[in-house]
């Protein structure tokens, strides 16, 4: 079995070497009720991190804790190097300049046309109109929905609302993005698109991430195929080759239950794992 | 289903008092840090002000007309219809004015507030919003809060107006009182504490309708089921707060000015 290697991470700043994402026995519970219980991973600049586990298992609540949006009861979180716990919310904003998240359901406003959706940040901060144009066509050149501009969200499909959001993710070009679960709930032809989205975001961008899932034909397609700049779609790893940079976590019970490789998952002899992969 | 004890549901409530006295802070705060939404601001003000003036220039005229038609009816017994318009102005601009049209606003807007923010809660827009790096407070919180404020106050004027004029409509077309006198007694009964109490309360009362119509959509939770919970704890709670602080407000501007 061979694997495919990457070129180095494209990280900004003097932070390229150190992880990006690091997460220290975090632990979070709602009304007494543990969710996430010490808690430790590392994302390294570059890697695709895919986290996997049954619905309920606190998936999108690591995720939440990983972009600011909920604070841990216990343990530390370190998002480049900055210790995100006790950080005011006026900071986090401008940290999370630097992360793009793409939402279960993509929570796209409403109210606003894609154009304005996708642009959101951009406006926010200000950047010169010419640009947000240049900015916002290129985004949705990427999951190719260029001629949706002028739409309101309603007037799309599930499929064509998650590609919208994770233009939205991109615009801005972060280090690292967070899907929470971007194929949930979309039929398979669609699913394929939106994975084959997040490969090429990995595989010519090389931004790091962290993919949350319970799809586990998503997973494995990011972990055995590389997007194919020519051909414009991905295609398997030569001789059957599994990805360097995409390795795998499980969650259960609040518990991280395997962090590894896509060789040392299949090949665990865990009871859980070997029922949960069937 | 398991009971509560009545230390969780004391506990629940303090929390609660707790959180809606952040969220109006920061919400009244946020006008004096940037960024500032004026946009947006103009955007509530259009909807919440102008949406309303159907509805309260409605209501307006209505109450002022049928105030007439009671008082009048009351008045007749003692002979003393011809202060039919004092009664009408006074009752209208001091409590009815503000009171009604409150009312009216809190049922438009506060259940509007909860719900629109509601199902940004619960479709997780909230969320993104602060992944993109906006602070929902600032961005939607303050211009309705400000927004409310501002316009309820011309809308009471505009509801007091109307509710004198439909007041004047009843007393000379239906029962043929004179115009002249109408509006003389009218006019001249009015004071400035009573001109003071009718518009110090839509201000408070503007507040209470976007606080509390913004605090339960800020705190949705459980999908459209929950929606529509927060929809109308708002518009109950909004509308039970305004008549209890305008018997304080009333009790209050009574003490200071003895009228």
């Amino acid at each position: 079995m061979v694997t495919a290697t990457h070129p180095a991470a494209t990280t900004t700043g003097d932070d390229s070497a150190q992880p990006v994402l690091i997460f220290d026995n975090v632990s979070i519970g709602f009304e007494g009720k543990k969710v996430l219980e010490d808690i430790s991973l590392t994302v390294a600049p570059g890697d695709t991190r895919i986290l996997l586990g049954p619905a309920g298992s606190g998936k999108s609540v690591l995720l939440k804790l990983a972009n600011g949006l909920m604070r841990p009861d216990s343990g530390t979180i370190t998002v480049f190097g900055e210790e995100i716990n006790n950080m005011p919310e006026e900071q986090l904003f401008k940290l999370r300049g630097r992360i793009g998240m793409v939402f279960q359901e993509g929570a796209l406003f409403d109210s606003l046309t894609v154009r304005d959706n996708v642009a959101y940040r951009l406006m926010e901060q200000k950047v010169p109109e010419a640009e947000v144009t240049q900015r916002v066509t290129e985004a949705l050149r990427f999951v190719e929905l260029e001629q949706t501009l002028e739409k309101f969200p309603s007037q799309l499909s599930g499929g064509m609302r998650r590609r919208v959001a994770i233009a939205r993710a991109i615009v801005n070009r972060p280090d690292l993005i967070l899907y929470d679960s971007p194929t949930g709930g979309l039929d398979p032809i669609t699913s394929t698109t939106i994975v084959e989205l997040v490969m090429k975001q990995r595989d010519v961008y090389h931004t790091s991430s962290l993919l949350v899932t319970h799809r586990l034909q998503d997973a494995f397609a990011l972990a055995t195929h590389t997007f194919d700049r020519e051909k414009n779609h991905m295609v398997p790893i030569a001789n059957g080759g599994l990805d360097s940079k995409t390795n795998f976590l499980v969650l259960h019970d609040g518990h991280i239950v395997f962090d590894g490789s896509t060789r040392d998952l299949v090949h665990s002899d865990d009871p859980f794992l070997k029922e949960y992969l069937s | 289903m398991p009971i509560e004890s009545i230390e969780s549901i004391a506990k629940k409530g303090v929390v609660s008092v707790q959180d809606y006295a952040i969220l109006t802070g920061r919400a009244i705060a946020n006008i004096f840090q940037r960024p500032r939404y004026f946009s947006d601001l103009i955007v509530q003000a259009d909807s919440i002000g102008i949406g309303s003036v159907p509805i309260v220039l409605l209501t307006g005229f209505f109450t002022g007309g049928v105030l007439a038609l009671q008082s009048a009816s009351s008045l007749a017994q003692f002979g003393a219809t011809a202060i039919t318009g004092e009664l009408v102005s006074l009752s209208m601009i001091k409590e009815l004015g503000p009171v009604l049209t409150s009312l009216m606003v809190s049922g438009r807007n506060a259940s509007g507030m909860a719900s629109e923010l509601g199902s940004m809660m619960v479709t997780e827009q909230i969320d993104a919003m602060r992944a993109l790096g906006t602070d929902p407070l600032k961005k939607l919180v303050t211009p309705r809060l400000y927004a409310t404020v501002i316009m309820l106050f011309f809308l009471t004027i505009l509801s007091d107006s109307v509710g004198t004029l439909g007041g004047a409509v009843i007393s000379i077309f239906m029962l043929g009182q004179d115009g002249s006198q109408y509006f003389h007694t009218a006019y001249q009964t009015l004071q400035y504490p009573d001109i003071l109490q009718g518009l110090v309360k839509p201000i408070v009362f503007g507040f209470i309708i976007a606080s509390v119509g913004c605090y339960y959509g800020m705190n949705t939770r459980g999908g459209t089921q929950g929606v529509g919970r927060s929809t109308t704890q708002a518009v109950v709670v909004s509308s039970v707060l305004i008549i209890a602080i305008d018997l304080v407000i009333s009790q209050f501007m009574i003490g200071v000015f003895g009228r």
